[in-house]
C-alpha cells in the first residue's frame, strides 16, 4: 500500500500543453476518481501514473518513491483497462499469471494467487476458458484479476465499465467498491460518468481543460461546488443557473424578482439544484412550465423563468401534474443557492 | 439467389462445369500421360484415358535419372532440392518481414521512414528486371551452387512486411500497455503477445511464400549449374529440350506431376487460408 | 504509422531492420544501381575497354526496329492475357455467384491453377499443342487447320497467351467471386424489385460495383503478363519462332546471358524498372494496393 504524490505535474505535446501543474495527495487505501467531460485530460493524467505517458514537468510519488523515470512495470502498480486488453491467444488462468510468470514467480505461488483471485471474483470456473469465450461483465472480472494477483501498491481504473451494458455497470461498480474495500490498495479510477464518480470515490478529482477544478469528497462537491463547472457537472439533472445583480445585500434576478439572500457585488450567477427548489406561496423564483417528465418516485418541470429565456429545470417528488404554461412559485434555502463570479466562474462566498 | 428461375441455375452449373474442364483439362492430360508407356505415347492421337504404367512412371521418374539420355539428378533429389528452396525462402521472408514490421511500428528510432521507404523499393525491383547485376553479386559473394544463394536473395520482401505492419496496427495499444505494466519486454511481448496474436495471418502468409519459393524458375536457371542443384521446376525444361530427340513424354508429364503436387496439395488442403493470404498480401 | 505508446529508442530496432534491409541493399540496391551505371556504358566487342557513353544505350534501344516490336508485342501479349483471362473469370465469377449450392466447391475446382508453376503451365500447353501428338492439333487438323507453333508465330503467341491467361484464371476468378460477393445482398434484391432480370444487374450494378476490382487486376495481370510469365516464353517457345513471341523480359535475359551484351541488357533492365515504378504508383494511387510478393 502506497500514498500517491502529484507535485506541480504538467504534460505538454510540443507546444501544446494539456495538464496544467496539477497537484494532488492521494492517500494510502484511499480512492480517487478522476472525472471530467472527455478531452479534459483525466487519461493521460492517468497513464502519466502508470509509466505509459513521459512527465513533461513536476513529480510523481509512489509512496516514497519518485516514479518519473521508471519503467511501468517497476512502479508495483497494477492497471485495467476500457477494453480489458486481455491477451485473446491466452486463457484466463495466463492471462492472469502472465505478469508473475515474468517476474520469475514460482509456479505453485502463481497458481496458488490465481486461485485466490479467481475464488475472490467468482471466475474460478472459467479459468481455462479463452476471453472471446466470456461475456463481458466476465471479461472485465478476469481483467481486475490480472490487477489483483499482482498484489500491487496502486490500481489504476481506465473507464472501465463504458463498454458495459447499463445494468451490469450497475452492478459492476458496486463489485468495484466491494472489492477495493476489502483489499485496501489505493485507487485511482478514471470516467467521465459524474454518477459512477460520486458512487465509487472517497474523494473526486475534477479535471477541466487541464485543469483541477476541485478536489474533494462527493458531499463537498455537491454541498459546495467551488466552481460553475463543478456546479454544473456533478448532480443530475443539473444545476440551474440564473443570471443576476447584487445590491446592498439584495439579489435582483433578470425578471426583477428579489431575493433576500445575497453574496458579492453587482452582476452574479445564481446556481440552484433541480431537487432545491420547493414550492412556496410568496416564492420569488416563478417559473413558467413548458414540460414535465414523470418518473415515478419524482416528477421534473422542464419550463423557463417567467419573462424570460433562462431554462430551469424543477425537480420535485412524487406525482405532480403541471399543465404547460402553469407558472409556479419556487423558493430555496439559503445553505443551497449558491453564488458565483461570471467572469472567473469561482463560488462567491 | 434473387428469383427462382431454375433454367437459369442450371445453365449456370453448367457454365461453371465447363469452367472446371477449361481449367483442369491440362492437369487430366498430364496425368493420362503419366499413366501410359513411351511407346503409347509417341502414337497419335494421344489416348485421353489413363493407361496402366503409372506406379512403374512414377518408379523410372523417381529414381531413375528423369530421362534415360539427360544428366541429371534423380528426381527424388530434385524434389527435396525444391522443398528446401520453398522452405527457406518461406520462413526467411517470414522471420525477416516480422522483424522488420515490429520494430517499424513498436519503435520510435532514427532513420525509422528511411528504412521504411526503403524496403517499399524492393516491391518495385523484380528479380526479372535487374537479373545480370544481382546474378553477378551473387557470384561475387561465391553464393553460385547454394541454397544460400538460391533463397537469400529472395527472402526481402516488401509485402509482407507491409501485411504484417497493418496486422500489427489493428492489434490494441492496450495490449503493449498491458505488457509493460506486466513487465514484458520488447522481445518478450514480440514472442509472448505478437507473434501468437498473427499467427493466422502467418499460416496464410506460408501457405502463398511457399508456392512464391516452390514455383521459382529463373532465379534457380542462373544460380544453379551443378545437377546437384536442379530443382523440379527447372527440371522441366531440360527434359522438354532432351525431349525434341527421344521423346518420352510419359516421364516428363510424371515429373510435371509431381512437380505440381506439392504446391497444388497446400492451396487445396489449406483453401482458406490461401485466399486469406491472396487477399490481404494484395490488400 | 506508429503506435502512440511505443518502446524507448535502443540498439534493438536498428538489429530488428538488419537482416531485411542488409539482403536489400546487397541484393535489390547494389545491383538496381549497377544496372543503371552499365547502362550507361559501352563494351566493345571483346570486352577488352570500356567507354562511358551517357544515353547511348537506350537512344540505340529506341532506334532498334527489333526492341520496338518487342515493347509493342509485350503490350500486345499483355493486354491480350489480361483481356482473357479476366473475361473467362468474370464470366465464371457472375455465374458462381449465382449458384448458392456448389460455390465453394466450384471455387476449390478452380483455384488450383495459380499452384502451378508458368514453366509448367508452358509445360503442360506445348504437350497438349504438339504438332505430331497433342490433342489440339489433332481436332485442329480434323477441320482442316494445320497448327505449328515451331514454325508460325501467330501460332506461338497464340499459344502462349493461352498458357499464360490460364494460370491467371484462378487469381482473377477469387478475386471477382469476392468482390461479389461482399455486394450487400439488398442492393441486388433492390434492383431485382425494381424490374432488373440477371443480365440487366449484371450490367448495370454488379459490374459497376466491382469496377475497383477489375481495374486492380488489370494492373496485376499487366505486371504478371510483363514479368511472371518468363517461365512460360521460355519453356514453350524460346522467344521463337524469328522473335515472334520475345517479350521483354524475355529480351533482357537473352541479351545478357546467351548475346553478353552488357550495356544494352543494362539499359532494358533501367526501362523495366522504369516500368514497375510506373505501374506500381499507379496501383497505389488509384487501388492502393500492392504487387508481388
Amino acid at each position: 500500500m502506497a500514498s500517491i504524490t502529484l507535485k506541480d505535474l504538467v504534460k505538454a505535446y510540443g507546444d501544446t500543453e494539456v495538464l496544467h501543474h496539477i497537484d494532488g495527495q492521494i492517500e494510502d487505501g484511499e480512492f480517487v476518481v478522476i472525472v471530467g467531460p472527455s478531452g479534459c485530460g483525466k487519461s493521460t493524467l492517468l497513464r502519466m501514473v502508470a509509466g505509459l505517458e513521459t512527465v513533461t514537468g513536476g513529480e510523481i510519488h509512489i509512496g516514497d518513491r519518485v516514479v518519473n523515470e521508471l519503467e511501468p512495470a517497476d512502479r508495483d502498480i497494477a492497471m485495467v483497462f476500457q477494453n480489458y486488453a486481455l491477451y485473446p491467444h491466452m486463457s484466463v488462468r495466463e492471462n492472469m499469471a502472465y505478469g508473475l510468470k515474468i517476474r520469475k514467480i514460482s509456479k505453485d505461488e502463481i497458481n496458488r494467487r490465481v486461485e485466490e483471485a479467481a475464488d475472490i471474483l467468482e471466475i474460478r470456473p472459467y479459468l481455462e476458458r479463452k476471453p472471446r469465450q466470456l461475456s463481458g461483465g466476465q471479461r472485465q472480472r478476469v481483467a481486475m484479476g490480472r490487477a489483483i494477483v499482482r498484489d500491487p501498491q496502486v490500481f489504476l481504473f481506465d473507464e472501465p465499465l463504458s463498454n458495459l451494458d447499463a445494468k451490469l455497470r450497475v452492478q459492476m461498480r458496486l463489485e468495484i467498491r466491494k472489492l477495493q474495500q476489502k483489499l485496501g490498495v489505493t485507487s485511482i479510477y478514471v470516467t467521465h460518468d459524474q454518477v459512477e464518480a460520486m458512487t465509487l470515490g472517497d474523494r473526486l478529482m475534477v479535471l477541466n481543460g487541464g485543469y483541477v477544478e476541485q478536489f474533494g469528497t462527493p458531499i463537498e462537491l455537491y454541498d459546495r461546488p467551488e466552481t460553475m463547472f463543478v456546479a454544473g457537472f456533478i448532480g443530475s439533472p443539473a444545476m440551474n443557473f440564473l443570471p443576476a445583480e447584487v445590491a446592498n445585500g439584495v439579489t435582483t434576478l433578470s425578471n426583477g424578482a428579489q431575493l433576500g439572500v445575497a453574496q458579492g457585488q453587482g452582476n452574479v450567477v445564481l446556481g440552484v439544484r433541480p431537487e432545491h427548489l420547493e414550492p412556496q406561496e410568496d416564492g420569488a423564483i416563478e417559473v413558467q412550465v413548458q414540460l414535465m417528465e414523470q418518473l415515478g418516485a419524482n416528477t421534473l418541470l422542464h419550463g423557463a423563468l417567467k419573462g424570460t429565456d433562462t431554462e430551469m429545470v424543477v425537480s420535485l417528488p412524487g406525482h405532480v401534474t403541471a399543465a404547460p404554461g402553469t407558472e409556479m412559485k419556487f423558493g430555496a434555502a439559503p445553505e443551497n443557492m449558491h453564488f458565483f463570479a461570471p467572469d472567473t466562474q469561482k463560488r462567491i462566498e | 439467389m434473387v428469383e427462382n428461375r431454375p433454367i437459369l441455375t442450371l445453365v449456370s452449373h453448367l457454365v461453371l462445369i465447363f469452367g472446371v474442364v477449361l481449367v483442369a483439362l491440362p492437369i487430366w492430360i498430364t496425368f493420362v500421360a503419366a499413366t501410359h508407356d513411351a511407346v503409347r505415347m509417341t502414337q497419335a492421337p494421344i489416348p485421353l484415358l489413363p493407361g496402366t504404367h503409372f506406379l512403374e512412371n512414377l518408379k523410372a521418374t523417381l529414381f531413375g535419372s528423369g530421362l534415360s539420355s539427360a544428366e541429371a539428378a534423380p528426381v527424388w533429389r530434385m524434389l527435396l532440392n525444391s522443398l528446401a528452396m520453398a522452405l527457406m525462402i518461406a520462413f526467411g521472408k517470414i522471420v525477416i518481414s516480422l522483424l522488420s514490421a515490429f520494430a517499424i511500428v513498436y519503435f520510435k528510432f532514427p532513420f525509422r521512414m528511411g528504412f521504411f521507404w526503403l524496403i517499399f523499393i524492393t516491391l518495385m525491383l523484380p528479380v526479372e528486371v535487374r537479373i545480370l547485376p544481382t546474378f553477378e553479386v551473387v557470384a561475387n559473394l561465391g553464393m553460385l551452387n547454394s541454397y544460400w544463394g538460391l533463397t537469400v536473395p529472395l527472402i526481402a520482401s516488401a509485402t509482407a512486411t507491409f501485411m504484417f505492419r497493418q496486422v500489427f496496427l489493428t492489434i490494441p495499444d492496450e495490449m503493449l500497455e498491458s505488457a509493460r505494466i506486466d513487465g514484458a519486454g520488447p522481445m518478450r511481448f514480440f514472442i509472448d503477445i505478437l507473434v501468437p496474436l498473427s499467427r493466422t495471418n502467418i499460416a496464410a502468409l506460408f501457405v502463398i511464400l511457399f508456392i512464391y519459393g516452390w514455383n521459382q524458375y529463373l532465379w534457380p536457371l542462373l544460380i544453379t549449374t551443378d545437377n546437384d542443384m536442379t530443382t523440379i521446376v527447372m527440371s522441366i525444361k531440360q527434359m522438354l529440350e532432351a525431349a525434341e530427340q527421344s521423346p518420352q513424354w510419359n516421364i516428363i508429364m510424371m515429373t510435371a506431376l509431381l512437380a505440381m503436387i506439392p504446391p497444388v496439395f497446400v492451396v487445396i488442403a489449406m483453401q482458406k487460408l490461401f485466399v486469406q493470404g491472396l487477399t490481404e498480401t494484395d490488400k | 504509422m506508429l503506435k502512440r505508446v511505443h518502446f524507448p529508442s535502443s540498439a534493438l530496432p536498428f538489429l530488428l531492420v538488419a537482416p531485411q534491409i542488409i539482403i536489400t541493399l546487397v541484393f535489390f540496391i547494389w545491383p538496381a544501381a549497377q544496372a543503371i551505371y552499365q547502362s550507361f556504358l559501352i563494351e566493345d566487342a571483346f570486352g577488352l575497354s570500356t567507354e562511358f557513353v551517357w544515353f547511348e544505350n537506350f537512344q540505340i534501344l529506341f532506334q532498334d526496329k527489333q526492341y520496338l516490336a518487342t515493347f509493342w508485342r509485350t503490350l500486345f501479349f499483355s493486354a491480350a492475357v489480361a483481356i482473357l483471362s479476366m473475361s473467362i473469370a468474370l464470366i465464371l465469377a457472375a455465374f458462381a455467384d449465382r449458384v448458392v449450392r456448389g460455390a465453394t466447391a466450384y471455387r476449390t475446382l478452380m483455384i488450383w491453377p495459380y499452384a502451378v508453376a508458368p514453366v509448367l503451365a508452358g509445360a503442360l500447353w506445348v504437350f497438349m499443342f504438339n504438332p505430331t501428338l497433342g490433342i489440339f492439333p489433332f481436332l485442329l487438323d480434323m477441320v482442316g487447320l494445320d497448327w505449328n507453333h515451331y514454325l508460325k508465330g501467330s501460332h506461338a503467341m497464340m499459344l502462349v497467351i493461352f498458357a499464360a491467361a490460364w494460370k491467371q484464371i484462378a487469381y482473377n476468378f477469387l478475386f471477382y467471386l469476392a468482390a461479389m460477393q461482399s455486394i450487400p445482398r439488398s442492393v441486388i434484391e433492390a434492383a431485382a424489385i425494381d424490374g432488373a432480370g440477371p443480365v440487366r444487374r449484371f450490367k448495370d450494378l454488379i459490374f459497376p460495383l466491382i469496377s475497383p476490382t477489375t481495374f486492380f487486376l488489370l494492373v496485376i495481370n499487366a505486371v504478371y503478363a510483363f514479368f511472371d510469365t518468363f517461365g512460360i516464353i521460355h519453356a514453350v517457345t524460346q522467344g521463337g519462332p524469328a522473335n515472334s513471341t520475345t517479350i521483354l523480359v524475355y529480351k533482357v535475359f537473352n541479351d545478357g546471358f546467351v548475346g553478353l551484351d552488357l550495356g544494352g541488357s543494362a539499359a532494358q533492365s533501367v526501362i523495366l524498372m522504369f516500368l514497375v515504378i510506373t505501374m506500381t504508383v499507379v496501383q497505389f494511387r488509384y487501388v492502393e494496393r500492392k504487387v508481388e510478393y
